[in-house]
């Protein structure tokens, strides 16, 4: 197994925990870390997937790098209208998720 | 989510990693040697960094729209308006401070380094761009930058210079017969000029991505 196949699979494992994450987490906080997860996830598999043959490929890269500045500013626009939801509604979850969220933050759901 | 909802879902995730893992483990190689295409048109591309010459040459227009994303996240971010700060008030420290100022126009240097650099090593206007908000965010952490609440005239220009400048160079290319078709003789000197006004501008659209807010209380008089 090269180098960059395991990149790859470590990078299909943070993509299946980022998502278990966004559905699983209750808080819209937790959804945004878990989002990134995500993200780092595809992002590791397509600058793993490309280096398997032992010499990096600049066009992944290229779009890598592309795509970790357009997930910083989606992660920012995210906290931002998070923030505004919770001075509005004074909780930062979703509407149809406030049946399930837990009062306290460390709730049976909160795993 | 009850308690067997959550273990479905975990359970489901982790079928998904198994197929994912299983799916790369048999992908053949790539049809296209991607690398090889990149290093025979090194050349023309104006630069000598493979990185670079995809970035801004290659494949410039993802880069292009990429630029238009970060600029509509900021004018997102200022249209969801102003939250009333939760952050405690923070005692001035004057240490803090000078180090900032002291550190800020290093940072400035080292973004110029790095902007330089990306043509022919790891560098660019993105790395570039992260060292000067980084500065940005130093500076509004130690006091001497304030919030934006309102980005006057000047900040609004600088903001979109960049990606009005890559528009134009961009624009420039359908007199050649495409879009973000460099002239040969004149790509290196474009690309720079692209990545100077990238450099600005997404430097400051990185910093106001957290500059963007209200101000943080000062705990005494500033000194």
């Amino acid at each position: 197994m090269s180098l960059g196949l395991f990149y790859a699979l470590v990078g299909g494992g943070l993509f299946a925990l980022g998502l278990a994450g966004l559905i699983l987490q209750p808080r819209l906080l937790g959804k945004i870390l878990a989002f990134n997860i995500l993200g780092s996830g595809a992002f590791l598999v397509l600058v793993g997937l490309a280096q398997r043959g032992g010499t990096p490929d600049p066009v992944p890269q290229a779009m890598v790098l592309t795509g970790i500045v357009v997930a910083v500013a989606a992660t920012a626009l995210a906290l931002a209208l998070t923030r505004r939801l919770a001075d509005l509604s004074g909780a930062a979850v979703l509407p149809e998720d406030d049946a399930r969220a837990p009062a306290n933050p460390r709730g049976p759901d909160g795993d | 989510m009850n308690r067997w909802a959550s273990v479905a879902v975990a359970l489901l995730c982790a079928v998904l990693a198994l197929a994912l893992a299983w799916a790369m483990w048999d992908l053949p190689p790539a049809p296209v040697a991607l690398p090889a295409q990149v290093a025979g048109s090194l050349a023309i591309s104006g630069v000598e960094h493979p990185v670079t010459a995809v970035l801004l040459n290659f494949r410039g227009y993802d880069t292009l729209l990429e630029v238009g994303v970060l600029l509509i996240a900021l004018l997102g971010m200022l249209a969801a308006g102003a939250t009333p700060e939760r952050m405690t008030a923070l005692p001035p420290d004057p240490v803090l401070e000078g180090l900032a100022r002291l550190l800020a126009p290093l940072m400035v240097l080292v973004a110029g380094y790095l902007l330089w650099a990306g043509a022919f090593r790891p560098g660019g206007a993105f790395q570039a761009a992260a060292v000067l908000a980084a500065a940005g965010v130093l500076l509004r952490l130690a006091g001497p930058v304030t919030a934006w609440t309102r980005p006057g005239r000047v900040l609004r220009l600088a903001l979109a210079a960049g990606f009005v400048v890559f528009l134009a160079v961009a624009v420039l290319g359908l007199a050649q017969g495409a879009m973000l078709e460099y002239p040969r003789a004149w790509a290196g000197s474009l690309i720079l000029a692209v990545e100077a006004g990238l450099t600005v501008s997404l430097g400051l659209t990185l910093a106001g991505l957290f500059l963007a807010g209200p101000e943080i209380p000062r705990g005494g008089p500033r000194t």
